[in-house]
């Protein structure tokens, strides 16, 4: 990796630290924002003459403040601070300064600016455009792209959501231990909205990057907060999901069935990192919504084939998140579990009650066509597909209904029983595959 | 002589890397390797999880105290590894625990791997 890629690497990983601790300092957001480049700037000129200094968050927070205090200073016609070349010169400043700047020093910042970005009167996708752009620093323009917005529209956007943030008055002392765990959980809501963001796309497209910005940020949080088992729970979960990636879509760009999957394609890297972290979590023996699902990810991840999946194992983490976290998607989730152990009919028993609550609900059909269809109930099936249809999404979500309407059509026209039209394998809900079921907005 | 190179990074950097970056710089990596296969003098290789993975066994008075992540204090110094062949953390933290019962005032960070490549040299080296 030549210099310049080492100090662009360094810039970005620097970001979310450097920039919260130049909100602290500074206590506004666009006033950090620049202190920050304006140190990156310095440390282009900076790094490849003198070398990378030892702690480059550090340098960057130092460097970042006395530039601003410096154009300040300027501004008011004051005695100006020695010029970059001494500022660079950070060797005997450094020391002192990077031990006072440890991880638990980042740990409250970090999370403030996070916080500020989900900040309850924003709509969650303004939430996400100001977490990639201020956190992690995407530009505008990559945003608009994942978002499929003008950059104008996007610009718009987060200036709108600077603004709001900056009347919200998020208190800038150090939070007390329920405070902190409220932040916590209201920023890991708002990673796992911007992982299935990424996630709903293909792997192609633009938005794909949002999945590994959530998890650098997940890693990021977990580093600063090393015992909260819900945020291991949350990188698992993501990190495990992300590993399907490859074998996701088929060349047409339509979704596959986790189990029609090619498991060879999964991601063994994520897969190890994601059960290495739900293992440590569940030592700690306090489950939590995250949690299960990222146990219920392992347990895919952990079928080498589709037929050694653990559904029994599956069924019983469901019924826990149902009585943590009581919603109809859950137990449509559920179901298909049930479904794989007790049959379709039993399925078909567990979602009739959820029928009102999910009367707008693609992936209700789509689940309870299927049932149907394996039950041979045809014209019920034909029905509610057509219903999920109505309600689908995206044309994907529609082709992958049309694929099932199309076998159906194809059964009746040729009367002759097709092998696949009994076969569980060929859910249009392939439950635990599509965690963009929005559980934490039920 | 065997000796064991220990690799550090930032790792805030390292994971900041794209698929790609991250290929590249293995694949580079993987030209020393291939080398010093060639020539013998490679033993068995670990590319180790992140820290976020980590657990720590700091042996106590009473009973060892486990703490989430990694090894963080400066004033102990690296004295030695193992790789333990384990279903899972709690079979290696217990593998930590009876190596502290032999030793006081240890600590023990346990670490996934990430990758491993076994020792292939056909004569040892002593």
């Amino acid at each position: 990796m030549s210099d310049i890629a080492w100090i662009e690497s360094a810039l970005v990983a620097a970001r979310p630290r450097a920039v919260s601790a130049l909100l602290r300092y500074f206590r506004d957001l666009d006033m950090a924002e620049e202190a920050f480049q304006d140190a990156c700037l310095r440390a282009l000129k900076s790094w490849p003459q003198n070398g990378p200094p030892r702690d480059p968050t550090a340098w960057l927070i130092l460097v970042g403040r006395n530039a601003a205090l410096d154009g300040a200073r300027r501004a008011s016609k004051l005695k100006p601070l020695p010029d970059d070349a001494q500022i660079s010169d950070l060797d005997d400043i450094e020391a002192p300064l990077a031990d006072r700047l440890d991880e638990s020093h980042y740990r409250d910042d970090v999370l403030r600016l996070l916080f500020i970005c989900c900040h309850p009167d924003l709509p969650n996708t303004q939430q996400i455009a100001l977490a990639l752009r201020v956190v992690s620093g995407l530009s505008v323009k990559q945003i608009a792209r994942a978002f499929l917005v003008s950059e104008e529209a996007m610009e718009q956007r987060i200036t709108r959501a600077k603004a709001r943030v900056a009347k919200a008055n998020v208190p800038f002392e150090t939070p007390g231990a329920i405070e902190r765990a409220e932040r916590l959980a209201a920023v890991a809501a708002m990673i796992y909205l911007l992982f299935n963001e990424g996630y709903s796309a293909g792997e192609i497209s633009a938005r794909a990057q949002l999945c590994d910005e959530a998890i650098r940020l997940a890693r990021l949080l977990l580093r600063l907060f090393p015992s909260e088992p819900e945020i291991m729970g949350l990188t698992a979960l993501m990190l495990l999901q992300h590993a399907r990636a490859p074998a996701r879509f088929d060349a047409n760009g339509e979704p596959i069935l986790l189990e029609d999957q090619d498991r060879s394609r999964w991601d063994e890297k994520l897969i190890a990192e994601g059960l290495a972290l739900i293992d440590k979590a569940m030592r700690r023996r306090q489950a939590g919504p995250y949690q299960i699902q990222a146990a219920i990810a392992a347990l895919h991840a952990r079928a080498k084939r589709p037929e050694e999946t653990d559904w029994v194992e599956i069924d019983a983490l469901y019924a826990a998140l149902e009585r943590l976290q009581p919603s109809p998607v859950v137990t449509l989730n559920r179901a298909v579990a049930v479904g794989k152990i007790r049959g379709p009919a039993a399925a078909l028993d567990m979602i009739e009650p959820l029928a009102p609550r999910l009367s707008g609900y693609f992936h209700y059909f789509g689940a309870r066509g299927a049932f149907l269809l394996q039950l041979d109930r045809k014209e019920e099936a034909r029905a509610a597909f057509n219903q999920a249809i109505a309600l689908a999404a995206d044309a994907t979500q529609a082709a992958a209904i049309r694929r099932h309407l199309d076998r159906l059509i194809r059964d009746t026209t040729s009367a002759c029983h097709s092998r696949e039209s009994g076969n569980p394998e060929n859910l249009p809900v392939a439950g635990p595959a599509q965690p963009g079921f929005p559980l934490a907005r039920e | 002589m065997l000796y064991a190179v220990l690799c550090y990074n930032d790792e805030d950097v390292v994971y900041s890397w794209s698929k790609e970056e991250d290929a590249a710089v293995m694949a580079r990596l993987d030209v020393v390797h291939q080398r010093l296969r060639k020539e013998g003098k490679l033993g068995p290789t670990a590319r180790l999880l992140p820290t976020t993975a980590a657990t720590t066994l700091r042996s106590g008075a009473n009973a060892p105290l486990v703490i989430d992540g990694p090894f963080a204090e400066t004033k102990e110094q690296l004295l030695g590894f193992y790789v333990i062949d384990v279903a899972n953390l709690e079979e290696a933290l217990q593998v930590a625990r009876d190596l502290a019962g032999a030793k006081t005032g240890s600590v023990y960070e346990v670490r996934p791997i990430a990758l491993y490549l076994p020792d292939e040299r056909t004569t040892k080296a002593s």
